[in-house]
């Protein structure tokens, strides 16, 4: 078992002590938010990839959520009978990507299959994002930061206005997502243990994913692009499919993201397309250390964890936003990261000159 | 006419970009937020003053509160990195939103009409206009006199201009750059809450309404080349009005997406602006 695994393993303990502890202190519906919170978490290490390893700014990354969650809301509950006789809707039948269930009273709805209808909405997230990265990857500082603001506006604004996605209320009733017999990604309670688990192993899944990356030729290349992309590219590394490639990595764990929890939770609104819910993805990327996957995943864990208990209460947006303001005016590299002491000392004995670009 | 007035904003907004732009090279994310605390201060102040009080009140509010927000966290920074700024400026923004959020509540507030009401309109050469959409434009072209007389005929109007074209040479020339940077907060403090003010008896105000204002701004801003504000206010009217044709083709509730979509695309295709030049552009720092 090589070094880099260690912190895995410690990590799976502290997910499965977690697990124990509500269990022996009878405070299971903490799961609940714990869940939800691994699936924002997905979000984040794939954001951190993007921000602290490629050096790409992104505020629109809940843009790529809302996206995954909710085509998959979409196909999952529009009602497929009416169309039941056209070519397409018999071919997708045949092909086995639909799933019927009674409704309310007692006739057929006819849906996507939720495994078809995640692979479709991952799809699209890649389409989507090749066609977005590559030309706004091209941008560089306010420019990209606008770009993607830009971007998830749109998203929202698509998500608001249209009648057929729920507009204001969103989308409702989402069917749970089977995993395997017996076992499917839903919101009941006699479910929470196993979906606490497999929320959590996708993220350490992910996490598994990204880690190799980065130590591997691919990891270097972003390295040295973020240091120095000119650099980069006269060694003949190239900077622009590289980037291009983190962004749309990052747009699919977003994506998946969006997917799973929307299934957990039953149903996506519109504000989980905010610009709000971008910025706060960021802002706990920063405090994680920026290029610190470790930092970023621990953060989202304990700052999704508050607010989705609502410990923060109406300060919720504002103190993401103290937050950010705060790591980028005292600890612009990120809160946690190796060098932190040696950058307090440098800052406090008046010297801190030397910042990083 | 509803192009117009909110061409009219949409150019404040952006001419307060160029201003902070053009002294620091940092675009300020909070600059939306300046129109709303405008609107907002003057809604509040004409409860117990008269109209034009309040609205000098709600500038000079609101100019206060750019400088404060500059002296508290931008002028100690040495040589803040460009995604460092951006950070700062979007986590100003929030704080300056749930700041509303907290004094004014959701509601939905406006101004009354600066003369006559709602319902009052006069023939303009046969079409209806009402006397808000006049005051809107009037005071955006008195804002656009005033601000180039300013640059070009007073001390610190030119200091500014030193400091944007070469910042030590007009340092060693005397000017004190960080003073500048603060005056230059100021100044697109006072001009957004000019714009919010002028603007919110027709398009009103809430707590959120800075946001949207920000990137229709910055869109307008780049459409007439960043930095460049005679241009800016001939990209603001023709977003206005852009946007208020695309009602027609499309539900209103797209209207917001679709001057981004302008956005990402001048973006991608001509980031110097369509009255700028590219190779000027190139030497920017972004």
């Amino acid at each position: 078992m090589r070094a880099r695994y260690l912190p895995v393993a410690a990590f799976a303990g502290i997910i499965i002590a977690i697990q124990l502890t509500t269990h022996f202190t009878e405070s299971a519906y903490h799961l609940t938010q714990l869940t939800m919170t691994a699936y924002y978490s997905l979000l984040v290490v794939g954001l951190c990839m993007l921000t602290g390893y490629a050096g790409q700014i992104s505020i629109g990354h809940a843009g790529f959520f809302a996206i995954g969650g909710y085509l998959s809301a979409f196909l999952t509950t529009h009602n497929l009978v009416p169309h039941q006789g056209t070519a397409f809707v018999s071919l997708l039948k045949k092909a086995g990507l639909l799933a019927a269930r009674p409704d309310l009273y007692g006739g057929e709805i006819l849906n996507v299959h939720p495994w078809a209808a995640c692979l479709a909405a991952i799809l699209a997230t890649v389409i989507i994002a090749y066609l977005i990265g590559g030309p706004v990857l091209k941008l560089k500082g306010h420019y990209l930061a606008m770009a993607t603001l830009g971007f998830g506006v749109i998203i929202y604004r698509i998500a608001l206005g249209t009648t057929l996605l729920g507009a204001a209320d969103g989308i409702s009733d989402v069917p749970g997502f089977p995993l395997a017999s017996g076992v499917e990604i839903t919101g009941k309670a006699s479910m929470r243990v196993p979906n606490y688990y497999a929320a959590w192993g996708l993220v350490i899944a992910g996490m598994v994913l990204l880690l190799n990356l980065i130590h591997s030729r691919v990891g270097r290349a972003l390295a040295s692009i973020h240091g120095a992309e000119d650099a980069a590219e006269a060694m003949g590394i190239p900077a622009a499919r590289y980037k291009l490639h983190t962004f749309v990595l990052s747009a699919v764990f977003a994506s998946l993201a969006g997917v799973f929890l929307t299934h957990y939770n039953g149903g996506i609104g519109p504000s989980e397309a905010s610009v709000m819910k971008s910025v706060r993805y960021v802002a706990i990327v920063a405090i994680g250390g920026m290029a610190n996957l470790w930092g970023a995943l621990s953060m989202s864990l304990v700052l999704n964890y508050f607010s989705l208990r609502g410990y923060f209460g109406s300060y919720d947006d504002a103190v993401f936003g103290a937050i950010l303001i705060l790591i980028m005016l005292f600890a612009p590299d990120g809160l946690l990261r190796r060098h932190l002491f040696d950058d307090m000392k440098r800052m406090f004995s008046g010297d801190a000159d030397q910042e990083a670009p | 006419m509803a192009g117009i007035t909110y061409g009219t904003i949409y150019a404040i907004v952006a001419i307060g970009f160029n201003i902070i732009y053009n002294a620091t090279g940092i675009i300020n994310f909070a600059q939306g937020e300046f129109v709303m605390l405008g609107g907002m201060t003057a809604v509040t102040l004409s409860g117990f003053l008269p109209l034009p009080l309040a609205v000098l009140g709600a500038v000079a509010v609101t100019l206060v509160v750019g400088a404060v927000i500059e002296v508290v966290f931008i002028r100690w920074l040495h040589k803040p990195s460009v995604l460092r700024m951006i950070i700062i400026t979007i986590g100003i923004s929030i704080l300056i939103r749930e700041s509303a959020l907290h004094i004014w509540g959701e509601g939905v507030r406006a101004l009354p009409y600066f003369t006559g009401t709602s319902e009052t309109s006069f023939n303009l050469g046969g079409v209806y206009v009402s006397p808000q959409v006049l005051w809107a434009v009037g005071v955006g072209a008195v804002v656009v006199a005033a601000l180039t007389a300013f640059f070009n005929y007073t001390l610190p109007g030119r200091q500014m201009r030193a400091c944007s074209a070469n910042r030590d040479a007009a340092r060693l020339c005397g000017v004190n750059a960080k003073n500048m940077v603060t005056l230059s907060f100021m100044l697109s403090a006072a001009i957004g809450a000019i714009g919010g003010c002028v603007v919110c008896p027709i398009t009103y105000v809430q707590y959120d309404s800075g946001t949207p204002l920000a990137i229709k701004g910055f869109t307008v801003a780049i459409l007439g080349g960043l930095g460049n504000s005679t241009a800016a206010v001939g990209a603001g009217m023709l977003l206005g009005i852009l946007e208020s044709f695309s009602i027609w083709v499309l539900p209103a509730a797209y209207k917001e997406a679709v001057s981004i979509f302008l956005l990402l695309v001048i973006l991608f295709v001509r980031p110097s602006g369509l009255f700028g030049s590219a190779e000027a552009a190139r030497l920017k720092e972004f």
